[in-house]
């Protein structure tokens, strides 16, 4: 529609031509703090502790989930690590979903969402979750509780470290998600309500 | 003063619950954002503000290209941009779509930019449902009520009037009790994201070199919005394009942290193009439309052009002592408090609210909360410049220029100063409110008149 007028009327006003070369932006600022793994791995489980969340570390994920999950409905991500720990072959879980439908109407109906996640991100308490054909958007969205098991070697440092292994996202993903905690809202009188939209409840499990 | 703006700002000072509601909840924001900006938490603060700054200033410098390389990477991914120039053209783009794919509903999460051209007006006017999906929005979908705050939309309400609204416009019982309102809320929204067709969301940032949209938020809704319905469009202002990914490391640890003390939101969305093969859910469609609806207006002049590089935290509303007093609703356009103050005339012309730019302390507080540092300040005072030259060329402030020539030939002429002074002194200030300082005085206190001037206790020395 209004493409070639919008794009003149810029030109027009900054005074440059059509095509015309930019100078260099600044340098991107990337600051990759030195942190061993066992702090990376005690903040995290405090900044996602902080933000009413449950985080624990522990080399047996497969009883903690089972007994996170006993007695409820869950569906897990097709993520390879979860398969290896054990998870989907937990009573109750639905795992291996591959059609969009059949899976949105899983993860409405389902009391629990177990995703792994690519990346976690140490100083703010962060999942990072890259859409594919092992993890959909789906599960760590529509269920009111979502579990996270994952591996600790995938604790970055921060979004620096985070967007210096991943410079450019859209190569490997239509769709990175951060997950800073439970869904949440204080829209009404400033009061602090979990699980308005997303889940309400959401636990952290570092192997 | 037009008279709107001054009855609403009275309206919002004699009203002692909505000043609580506003003190309460900018004062608590406020401080909420200094804790997360402390030198002890964000010791590298100033140094991310500069940064942010300079990459806002290089991309605006150099709209068109960044935009340019923008549009060739959506479409490499296989979404489509779409440039509209006002907000008629946005509503014929998804009309024209929603008719082509037989779309009836329509979610949406929460846009400023959506809320400029009143796209669910226009798109409801036209048969089509569209429902606002955060909880603060839908609250004032419901209301019939534009947003309070950029960043805390429904600011202004209670939750018993949250009660009656929801009984009359849901036909539920009364409830007063903010869990289960929000509950009642996630419950009817979650039927409307399954069942809809179209998606419309913001932008808080556009990625050039990743042809990516970025979306922050806490409560879910805009994941829902841009991931359940098959087609998603994003409507984003033209100026909110950054050149890289790696630069999100700088915005996304100003943005939050500014607007709600938070490290980082709950949800920070990277979304470029549809869902790819392989990937099991997400849209089919995916569409960035890209809205000028004025903000070229605001290029050619090089200081005032940094009005643009707001990334709409909110942190200056809540710091700013003339917003904390009159609230959002008296501003007259959709952007309000200091921000609004700077972008409204600059995109409405100066004549659409004259007295705007000069509804400022100029303390600064704006301008120091600033994660991009837009010298707001500045800005105001050369608004103010503006407003008085087109009063001018309209031939509006006739007697004001009078009267300031009067004081200039006086303070020029120090015999008649004296006089005048000496006359001033015997008969007081003039008091009356229905004179012709009256709308100034209304406002105002003036100070005692001395006995003496300094000029006669000086010669008495």
């Amino acid at each position: 529609m209004s493409r070639d007028n919008v794009l003149h009327k810029i030109r027009t006003a900054l005074g440059r031509g059509a095509g015309q070369a930019v100078p260099p932006p600044p340098a991107a600022r990337i600051r990759i703090p030195q942190m061993s793994m066992d702090i990376r791995i005690a903040s995290m489980l405090e900044r996602v502790r902080a933000l009413a969340g449950e985080a624990v570390a522990t080399k047996d994920p497969l009883s903690y989930v089972a007994a996170a999950i006993a007695g409820k409905t869950a569906v897990a991500s097709n993520a390879p690590f979860l398969a290896e720990c054990g998870i989907t072959g937990l009573p109750g879980v639905r795992s291996g979903v591959t059609d969009r439908e059949e899976l949105r109407e899983l993860c409405a109906t389902v009391d629990v969402g177990i995703t792994s996640a690519d990346y976690a991100l140490a100083d703010t308490g962060t999942l990072v979750l890259l859409a594919s054909p092992q993890e959909a958007r789906m599960i760590s969205l529509l269920p009111p509780a979502h579990i996270a098991v994952v591996p600790r070697e995938r604790i970055l440092t921060g979004l620096d470290e985070l967007f210096s292994l991943l410079p450019t996202p859209a190569d490997a993903t239509s769709s990175m998600v951060l997950i800073t905690g439970p869904s949440r809202t204080a829209d009404i009188e400033q009061i602090l309500v979990r699980g308005v939209h997303g889940p309400g409840l959401l636990s952290v499990v570092v192997v | 003063m037009s008279t709107e703006f001054a009855q609403k700002s009275h309206e919002a000072l004699v009203d002692p619950k909505l000043q609580l509601a506003i003190y309460t909840a900018t004062g608590r924001l406020k401080e909420k954002r200094i804790e997360a900006v402390a030198d002890g938490v964000l010791p590298d603060y100033q140094e991310l503000r500069t940064q942010a700054n300079a990459i806002k200033k290089h991309t605006i410098d150099n709209l068109d290209h960044y935009l340019e390389e923008f549009e060739r990477n959506v479409e490499a991914h296989g979404g489509k941009v779409v440039y509209c120039k006002d907000g008629t053209e946005v509503s014929d783009f998804v009309l024209g779509l929603a008719k082509e794919r037989a779309a009836h509903l329509i979610v949406k999460s929460k846009s400023m930019t959506t809320e400029e051209v009143d796209l669910n007006e226009r798109l409801e006017h036209h048969g089509l449902e569209s429902v606002e999906t955060d909880l603060g929005e839908y609250i004032l979908q419901l209301a019939h009520e534009r947003p309070y705050h950029i960043v805390a939309p429904a600011l202004h309400m209670t939750r018993y009037q949250v009660a009656d609204l929801f009984e009359r416009e849901l036909h539920v019982p009364q409830e007063i009790v903010i869990e289960k309102q929000t509950a009642l809320a996630r419950s009817v929204l979650r039927q409307k994201f399954l069942a809809a067709d179209i998606g419309i969301s913001g932008a808080n940032f556009l990625v050039a070199d990743s042809g990516a949209v970025v979306i922050v938020e806490n409560e879910g809704n805009a994941r829902l919005t841009t991931s359940a319905p098959k087609i998603h469009i994003a409507v984003a202002g033209i100026e909110k394009v950054i050149p890289r990914a790696q630069d999100l490391a700088t915005f996304l640890k100003l943005l939050a942290r500014s607007a709600t003390g938070q490290l980082l939101s709950v949800y920070t969305s990277f979304l470029s193009g549809p869902r790819r093969g392989g990937e099991i859910d997400g849209p089919d469609e995916f569409y960035v439309v890209l809205l000028d609806n004025g903000r070229t207006r605001l290029l050619p002049d090089k200081n005032k052009r940094q009005s643009l590089y707001c990334i709409r935290c909110g942190a200056c509303l809540n710091t700013c002592p003339v917003y904390r007093k009159i609230g959002g609703h008296s501003f007259p356009w959709v952007y309000s408090g200091p921000i609004g103050a700077i972008l409204t005339p600059q995109f409405m012309g100066v004549q659409h609210e004259p007295a705007l730019p000069f509804a400022s302390s100029l303390c600064g507080a704006c301008g120091e909360v600033c994660p991009v540092k837009i010298d707001i300040p500045k800005i105001l005072l050369e608004l103010r410049s503006d407003v008085k030259k087109s009063d001018a060329r309209e031939g509006r402030n006739r007697l004001e220029k009078l009267g300031f020539r009067a004081f200039a030939w006086l303070m020029t002429h120090p015999r008649m100063f004296e006089m005048a002074g000496r006359i001033g002194r015997s008969m007081g200030w003039p008091t009356s409110k229905n004179g012709p300082l009256g709308a100034w005085l209304s406002e105002r206190d003036l100070p005692p008149l001395p006995a003496h001037s300094f000029r006669e206790l000086w010669s008495r020395r």
